[in-house]
């Protein structure tokens, strides 16, 4: 508990300007990591992350320097080399995109690996330390990094905010951005730009594997929780934003372990959590809806096989019995039972000495949905030229989807029909 | 010898992974093969912790389930979730590589393993690290037998299952209808990347195994459509990269496996610009030539 009242009453100097660097860098590549995630290219984030390997080193070699400056000159540039060549491979040759990615990022980091090792065996006494932008020091940031840090994440953040119409119009439809007259071709390069910085910044924190994680899972978590572009963003902000704090958080209590990854697997956590519980598009949400679709297909489909039955002998009331019904149409005994147990907690249906029966409102649903299998196999023969022997799948689907709109347009269309295709008779 | 110790390994490393990588190209999954690469980690820490040692068999199973479980976890997020493909991908292997660097950090002691060579491996040790039996006989170098056997294995595997894995990558439906179970190859083949991966994590490192599987057969893609052809040529350039890689390290004084990436991204670059059939420049100049014979016409 010491500890946490430490660390966030922010007392420390060093732990205010760690946790100011983590929380900007997360926030804000979280923010470009929308726009990349939206245009499913998640995966390009990988690739600049590698790339900038290459640039590093040359930047070391150029200048001699560690300076900060040339290192992000250095890696900003073949960081966005690599996104052009993957961008020519694709579209000038048969290569795929996903190859095309994977090459450029094995290659780029292979050439950056062989500059690093010759550099280091060069004996440079000035080199050590420059792997660290391998692997990422978050808690070792200073105080001109977080100069840095602040800039660039309010540059990113500020671009985005001026373009976000435009940026967002691009991520969906680039072609009716482009009639609309909006120069799609530059705000690509935009965000490109903006992802290479993103990566450039924030490798030297959380390092180059991790970085990637930065971009994607804040903004597949909150994919999951808004349909809404501008409320994802910010969705995706806080969450990067909480997974750094906490991160940081973790490499204060135990100095012994690494904040990048600490990060990547809070923010992990939250998203693996938003896929099983978001509200609408979660696992769990997804899967009770399928249930209760299940359910009221079983529950129509029984109505609608005691209406056959009904109309056979012409005695819609007549109690019947589970054999009976499955000889009808094969049912799963047990979900059988649930469902008529459960239609006679509804008032649909009553039980008489074992055999089960209509009440007066479980006829008039059993009826509906009769009629408009009817109707819909009437609609497909009559309007869509299918073969009578092949509308019954098709109707047998659509009969518990149909409102009732569709059923009174249905109606209205066919003039009322009194026989469907297999002439049978259409009950109102 | 030396020297030739090294070029052999690489080479059966290189050949093992292209072969492989002829099959994620053309299924699309050279980012899945990517995404194992990174995600085994945590598998190679466990399996270290639990036996000691870098080459033992347990710990190329260990870890290659685990590249097996992130495949699951891939398809998971994907079809359960309905979360788009790349970021499914990016989701499981960061998070499971951000577990595996955790692990090592907390038993830093006791594994003998750090980010680095699990980055980029180290080819050059390889004539150092010899196979002693009990008895003191000197058996030659252990990573050349753990790359003769992978690469047997993964003769044996294609060998085998060549029709089923033929057909699940060209035409799935297709082969769906006629009973090749689909899942049940893309699980064999990547398991076999799995254990690849794991097999030669030690000599070239995490992303060069994932350059190996990629920079050769796309290459090879590239000079020509049939497959078989694709599979030897694939070869040929493994082994090309392996002798000239090594020789650019050489007088580089840098990475092995570096130098092998950097070379087959050469060979690539050459190939992408000046292949006959399919180089950008010839390309460029039968479009030329074809407008001007065109324009020669209307004039």
């Amino acid at each position: 508990m010491d500890t946490f009242i430490e660390f966030f009453s922010f007392s420390d100097p060093s732990i205010v300007s760690v946790v100011i660097g983590a929380v900007l860098l997360t926030a804000s590549s979280a923010v470009v990591g929308t726009f990349t995630f939206l245009k499913k290219k998640a995966l390009v984030g990988d690739a600049v992350a590698h790339a900038v390997l290459p640039g590093i080193c040359l930047a070391f070699i150029l200048s001699g320097t560690k300076n900060p400056i040339w290192m992000i000159i250095g890696a900003f540039i073949t960081g966005w080399l690599s996104l052009v060549i993957i961008d020519h491979i694709t579209t000038k040759s048969k290569i795929k995109e996903d190859t095309a990615i994977a090459l450029i990022l094995s290659v780029f980091f292979g050439v950056g690996i062989l500059m690093l090792t010759n550099i280091q065996h060069s004996g440079n006494a000035n080199q050590t330390g420059l792997d660290s932008f391998l692997f990422g020091k978050a808690a070792a940031l200073v105080g001109q990094d977080l100069i840095i840090f602040a800039v660039v994440a309010l540059i990113l953040i500020v671009t985005v905010a001026l373009f976000f119409k435009e940026l967002k119009l691009i991520a969906f439809d680039s072609h009716y951005a482009k009639a609309l007259g909006i120069p799609v071709k530059h705000l690509d390069l935009l965000l490109t730009s903006l992802t290479v910085l993103a990566v450039v910044t924030g490798i030297q924190a959380v390092g180059v594997v991790l970085m990637a994680a930065m971009l994607i899972t804040p903004a597949a978590a909150a994919r999951f929780w808004t349909n809404d572009v501008l409320k994802m963003t910010m969705i995706a902000a806080i969450l990067g934003g909480l997974s750094g704090l906490s991160g940081a958080y973790v490499s204060f209590v135990a100095p012994s372990m690494p904040t990048g990854p600490w990060i990547v697997i809070i923010i992990s956590v939250l998203a693996i959590v938003s896929f099983f519980i978001a509200p609408k598009r979660g696992i769990l949400a997804r899967s009770v809806q399928q249930n209760k679709l299940k359910q009221q297909i079983l529950d129509e489909n029984l109505l609608k096989e005691l209406y056959h039955l009904g109309e056979k002998d012409d005695d819609f009331y007549r109690g019947r019995t589970v054999e009976a019904l499955i000889e009808e149409r094969y049912f799963p005994k047990q979900s059988l039972k649930i469902g008529l147990r459960r239609l006679k907690r509804q008032g649909f249906l009553s039980q008489r000495d074992g055999k089960w029966c209509y009440t007066e409102a479980g006829k008039l649903k059993g009826q509906r949905v009769v009629k408009l299998h009817r109707l819909w196999e009437l609609y497909l023969s009559k309007y869509m030229k299918i073969a009578p022997d092949h509308v019954h799948e098709d109707a047998e689907t659509i009969e518990h989807i149909i409102t009732p709109e569709i059923e009174m347009e249905l109606e209205r269309m066919l003039e009322y029909p009194e026989l469907d295709p297999h002439k049978e008779k259409i009950p109102y | 010898m030396d020297a030739l110790y090294i070029i052999l390994t690489s080479s059966l490393f290189a050949i093992a992974c292209g072969l492989l990588g002829c099959f994620l190209v053309l299924r699309k999954m050279a980012m899945v093969g990517d995404a194992i690469s990174h995600a085994v980690l945590p598998g190679i820490v466990i399996a270290f912790l639990f036996t000691g040692t870098r080459d033992s068999f347990e710990m190329i199973i260990g870890a290659g389930l685990l590249g097996i479980f992130s495949t699951f976890l891939i398809e998971f997020f994907h079809k359960r979730a309905k979360l788009q493909t790349d970021a499914s991908i990016g989701v499981t292997f960061t998070s499971l590589f951000a577990l595996g660097v955790i692990l090592i950090s907390v038993f830093a002691g006791q594994v003998d393993l750090d980010q680095e060579c699990v980055l980029y491996g180290e080819i050059a040790y390889v004539p150092i690290d010899l196979w002693i039996t009990d008895s003191g006989t000197n058996l030659g170098p252990r990573a050349l037998y753990i790359s003769s056997i992978t690469l047997i294995l993964i003769i044996l595997f294609i060998r085998i299952g060549f029709k089923q894995l033929y057909i699940t990558t060209f035409d799935p439906a297709f082969a769906a209808t006629t009973g090749v179970s689909v899942a049940l190859w893309n699980y064999l083949l990547m398991g076999s990347v799995s254990m690849t991966t794991v097999a030669a994590f030690d000599s070239v490192g995490a992303i060069l195994v994932v350059a190996l599987m990629v920079a050769p057969p796309a290459t090879a893609y590239l000079l020509t459509d049939n497959f078989k052809k694709m599979l030897l040529i694939t070869s040929i350039i493994a082994i090309v990269i392996s002798i000239l890689g090594y020789y650019l390290a050489v007088m580089l004084d840098g990475s092995i496996a570096g130098a092998v990436v950097t070379v087959a991204g050469i060979i690539f670059g050459i190939v992408y610009l000046f292949s006959p059939s399919n180089g950008i420049l010839f390309k460029r100049m039968a479009q030329k030539r074809e407008a001007k014979n065109l324009a020669q016409k209307t004039a």
